[in-house]
């Protein structure tokens, strides 16, 4: 197996290591440290996908972040992942990759038909092209454009990776190991400031890697390799490579994502895939470098034709030839590096220079080395479809307007080099209004916004000499502001070639007669005759040309395609690109997978569980869980093969029976405790609490201060300064923050603390006519008489040697008591109860079984509280105090509070008394009416009553109260149905409340 | 993700807050006669200026304190931190 553009001398891959992976099905090889890209063209493979619009072939047109077009699919793990950069993807051993947007295969896609259909695909073409007839919307252009949107197919089989999140701090942040960033985390790290030094490659050494300098009397690589080595040991810097600052937020948090797992064939047991880092920075310094700049002429996405500094890459970090007849197109020096690279390979060039007499140390070495000049020429255009074969090139007039002399010449590859355009986006996306460079026709960061700085290339600076100062000096000065220490390193001598000025030329006008596409933007199709268009058509402001045409959109966000975009806006408007001005760089800088930015909170692990102490008594004894918020409570607990709706009445029955134990561990609690904490209470609760006895309870009802019911429970008088709040279990944090929100911020002159003790105590709730009996058995030396404990009393007991609470309060409406122990005895609790409670025909009950019983006694609960009711309306105006105010009280008189037809609970049964009402249920007079149908009001709750054997159900209607005895309808269009009913009072069951009290 | 410095735990990150509304809106006072008009203000009215604002963060995983923030809503600067009873200049 040879590789026909491996070259034998060069490059960084590990030669010991072969590698094989497909791509579209076919095997091929590379080595340690390809990345598909590299991998690929050493196997001659150009071809490897169909661009978004036009379907035209694609090929590779960068070596890293800045490759537009070499976007595929990736395999691992029976798991799909698409969207991935041939250029990043470093290849592993049973790696499969696949083309995107073609159809059947990228050699033959249907879809390249619409290369022919251009008329139809002009710029903002979904605005016209799909418009009429209208009724052609649905059936035919959505259908057609969802199929042609996108590249990748996401997989919809579940994740099964790890992904983590990190929180990091430090000092300085550096996003970038090229000079700028070696040398200036070097100098800070040196001057002891913590530092993370990020880079996205898994190289170090940005442009060290294949620049022909000397640091130090060194060459780039080793001067970089020593730094990076020197960094790594010292224990105030952490280097990551492979690691990507792609946003930069508020308040100087910047977020990273380490790809640990992507170039493995299976993630390591202890690794995530990806980790996420969350770092806030004391100072940023960006040194994200720049990216060469592309030359607009005819064909210029055939594949072949690419930026001329990937080209270089490719020989010197990964041993790769790109092409064996390469032509140069450039209009400054840098091309020439290239050139001479592949003259040193054995390979000769051609280089097309635009200017017309250039002279400088790398053109006068070009020219020593025997390498074929043609200056004033350009490449008129690519010819060859699927892979460059020839260009047509032209000589150009000095005033850059006419073209003479066009010939055509044999090539494989055209290596392009518009300049170099800093990588700005962090500093933007701080909030930095970036300058326009006459110098180098480019923007450059202005005034730091956020505590950051720019340095190096992304800078502007484009010598090494220039770069390498100011990195040491950044260095030094950040860190002596952030630690105050003086150690300043000795900055290295450099020996650079010198280059002289670019032309500022970087548009090949067109030939007579001829009409090539000549294209801005690679990865979207957005071609020079496009952002005509968009101007023709009046559309002036640069961000709406980017939104008309897609120009600099989706992953590129402007990385290749931005500065040309804006030259042509501003050559047709005859403005400066300033006056243009530039589009938004948007987080993030490179896609970010989902699967990193959710990190571990999926599935399960999306919000905490939270279990009772009892929790796995109720496991063992069969009981079905329900999500209450995020505890787990039993729902039921099944006996053989019931059903939901057969246990939860046999559970409620043996309730109203004999006794049950419900586990009411998740309530909120909350111990209020000071001097002034009945004043308090008095003001957070409708009803009046000064005169509330040590050793009872009350039930209260709080208020927003719109009127609105917030929250009720009992809470009782433990001490003479000490209470013990009970919430629901929905809004115990919402009533803890509200209660801190009055006493610190409304009310500091009440001495009063309120904390959370939900978790300290453990609680079961005894129900039952048989209750009283059991809990004489259960504390043998306490007196729980009806008179000794009555009715919202209070008392402290031994339970077998535990500390007990037994607080008489009943949600039921049955005799019933709550005990409270200490978290840690809470099973033991249970567990005495159980076994105590034989005797009485004990049985545990669900929350199904406790909403039963207190729906049919008319008890509140969420679903009638639920952020609309007045105290009114859930019958609890007898608990509104006229005589004190409290929250809320003043919202209370609001007209539509007030009105007499105001709305009120009541209980609804069917007429049949067997067919059970839907939840969410139109209470209405008339079913026949016309829609939509006046509705009264809604079902809130509904059960099968135990007491009566029929269904049972709560609603919330209009003029309740002169409601009761009428015949209405309940319609549930959902269930599509309508059931005759009777309004009856809320109070099914003991209305007079002598049960509880028994 | 914003860094706000609580007066009683030091910089912390915005996710261990809740934003509470405006600052310096104050209840009326118990037992006071007070207008439908002037109640409906502080009930439901609440201005949303751009620049600097006066507001409330609940330090609810931390300290568990509310503490005022003077915060500028456009550009998310924060200029000073106050406790819950400290005046604010």
């Amino acid at each position: 197996m040879s590789q026909d553009f491996r070259l034998d001398k060069i490059g960084m891959v590990n030669r010991n290591k072969k590698i094989s992976f497909t791509f579209n099905g076919k095997k091929y090889f590379g080595y340690e440290g390809d990345t598909i890209a590299s991998a690929l063209i050493a196997n001659g493979v150009h071809l490897v996908g169909r661009s978004f619009k036009y379907h035209r072939p694609r090929g590779f047109f960068g070596v890293g972040v800045d490759e537009p077009y070499a976007i595929l699919q990736l395999e691992r793990n029976n798991e799909r992942d698409p969207n991935i950069r041939a250029t990043e993807q470093e290849i592993f051993e049973g790696l499969e990759v696949k083309s995107v947007n073609c159809w059947p295969s990228v050699n033959f896609d249907i879809g390249a038909i619409n290369n022919f259909l251009k008329m139809f695909f002009p710029a903002g073409f979904y605005y016209k092209t799909f418009m009429w007839p209208p009724s052609f919307w649905y059936k035919i252009y959505e259908p057609f454009i969802r199929m042609a949107a996108g590249f990748g197919e996401a997989s919809i089989k579940h994740d099964k990776e790890r992904y983590e999140h990190k929180y990091e701090y430090c000092d300085l942040l550096i996003t970038g190991s090229g000079p700028s960033g070696l040398a200036s985390a070097y100098a800070a790290a040196k001057n002891g400031a913590r530092v993370i030094l990020a880079e996205d490659k898994p190289r170090y050494g940005g442009s060290l890697l294949t620049s022909d300098v000397n640091i130090g009397n060194q060459t780039g690589v080793e001067w970089s390799e020593k730094i990076i080595t020197e960094l790594k040991s010292m224990s105030n810097v952490i280097v990551k490579n492979r690691s990507q600052v792609f946003g930069y937020y508020d308040h100087n948090m910047l977020v990273m994502s380490e790809r640990i797992g992507d170039h493995l064939p299976k993630t390591q047991k202890y690794l995530p895939k990806q980790r996420l880092w969350y770092i806030r920075a004391k100072e940023v310094l960006i040194s994200s470098g720049s990216i060469e700049r592309p030359l607009v002429f005819g064909n210029n996405d055939t594949p072949g034709v690419m930026l001329s500094s990937a080209a270089k890459e490719y020989m010197k970090v990964y041993g790769v030839l790109v092409g064996k007849k390469p032509l140069i197109f450039t209009n400054n020096d840098s091309g020439y590096e290239t050139a001479i690279e592949f003259k040193k390979n054995g390979v000769n060039p051609l280089i097309l220079d635009t200017r017309k007499e250039p002279s400088s140390d790398i053109i006068s070495e070009a020219k020593n080395l025997g390498i074929e000049i043609k200056f004033s020429h350009v490449v008129v255009a690519a010819k060859g479809y699927k892979k460059v074969k020839s260009a047509d090139i032209a000589k150009i007039s000095d005033n850059k307007k006419d073209l003479s002399n066009i010939e055509n010449i044999e090539c494989d590859c055209i290596c392009v080099s518009g300049f170099w355009t800093p990588s700005i986006h962090l500093a933007s996306q701080s909030g930095n209004k970036s300058e326009f460079n006459e110098k180098i026709d480019a923007f450059i960061p202005k005034k730091s916004k956020q505590k950051e700085n720019t340095i190096g290339s992304a800078n502007g600076k484009f010598t090494l000499e220039e770069t390498i100062n100011e990195a040491f000096n950044k260095g030094y000065e950040v860190s002596n502001n952030i630690t105050e220490n003086n150690n300043k390193v000795s900055i290295p001598t450099v020996v650079e070639k010198k280059s002289t000025e670019h032309d500022k030329f970087w548009c090949v006008p067109l030939p007579k007669g001829k009409s090539y596409k000549r294209f801005l933007d690679f990865q979207n199709d957005v071609a020079v005759t496009d952002i005509e268009l968009a101007l023709r058509e009046g559309f002036r402001s640069i961000e709406h040309v980017k939104r008309y045409t897609t120009l600099g959109m989706a992953t590129d966000q402007g990385k290749t395609s931005n500065l040309n975009g804006l030259q042509l806006v501003s050559d047709i408007e005859n403005k400066v690109v300033p006056q243009v001005g530039h589009t938004t760089f948007r987080p993030p800088y490179t896609p970010v997978s989902i699967g990193a930015i959710v990190g571990r909170e999926v599935g399960k692990h999306s919000k905490p569980t939270r279990k009772s102490p009892m929790h796995d008594w109720h496991e063992k004894n069969n009981a079905v869980f329900v999500d209450a918020g995020v505890w787990l409570r039993p729902r039921y607990y099944k006996q053989g093969n019931e059903t939901l709706f057969e246990a939860s009445k046999r559970e409620a029955k043996n309730v109203r029976k004999n006794v049950g134990v419900c586990d009411v561990t998740t309530l909120g609690k909350i111990d209020v405790k000071g001097p002034d904490a009945a004043e308090f209470l008095n003001r957070v609760y409708t009803n009046a609490w000064l005169k509330l006895p040590v050793g009872k309870a009350r039930y209260g009802v709080m208020l927003r201060e719109d009127g609105i019911v917030m929250d009720d429970g009992t809470t009782t008088r433990i001490s003479e300064n000490h209470y013990h709040m009970t919430t629901t279990t929905a809004q115990a944090a919402n009533v803890l923050s509200h209660l801190e929100y009055y006493l610190q911020l409304v009310w500091p002159e009440l001495n009063v603390n309120v904390v959370s003790t939900t978790e300290q105590w453990a609680g079961a709730a005894i129900a039952g006519p048989n209750s009283r009996a059991l809990l004489m058995k259960l504390f043998t030396n306490t007196d729980v008489s009806n008179e000794a404990l009555p009715f919202m009393g209070y008392k402290e007991a031994d339970l077998f040697g535990i500390p007990a609470k037994i607080y008489r309060i009943s949600f039921s409406g049955e005799l019933a008591y709550e005990v409270n122990v200490e978290s840690d005895y809470g099973n033991f609790m249970w567990e005495k109860i159980i076994e105590v409670g034989k005797e009485f025909q004990i049985q545990p009950y669900g929350t199904e079984a406790l909403s039963t019983l207190r729906i049919e006694m008319g008890h509140v609960a969420g679903s009638e509280l639920d952020g609309r009711t007045i105290p009114h309306d859930a019958s609890l105006e007898g608990l509104v105090s006229k005589k004190k105010d409290f929250i809320g009280k003043r919202s209370l008189g609001r007209s539509a509070f007030i009105k007499p037809d105001r709305e009120k609970i009541v209980g609804v049964v069917p007429l049949d008394k067997t067919t059970s009402i839907p939840e969410g249920s139109y209470i209405v007079k008339d079913p026949k009416a016309k829609l939509p149908n006046p509705k009264l009001g809604h079902v809130s709750a509904s059960c099968w009553s135990v007491e009566y054997d029929n269904p049972f159900s709560l609603a919330i209607i209009k003029d309740g109260k002169n409601m009761i005895g009428q015949k209405l309808f309940a319609m549930s269009p959902l269930k599509n149905k309508t059931i005759p009913v009777e309004i009856v009072s809320s109070h099914y069951v003991d209305p007079e409340g002598k049960r509880v009290r028994a | 993700m914003l860094y706000i410095f609580c007066p009683h735990c030091g910089s912390r990150s915005q996710n261990e807050f809740v934003y509470g509304g405006d600052a310096t809106v104050k209840r009326p006072e118990l037992n006071k006669e007070i207008s439908d008009q002037d109640w409906d203000n502080f009930v439901y009215l609440r201005k949303s200026p751009r620049g600097k604002h006066l507001e409330l963060w609940h330090h609810i995983s931390g300290c568990r304190q509310w503490i005022k923030v003077e915060r500028d809503t456009s550009t998310h600067e924060i200029f000073k931190t106050y406790k819950a009873d400290e005046l604010t200049e």
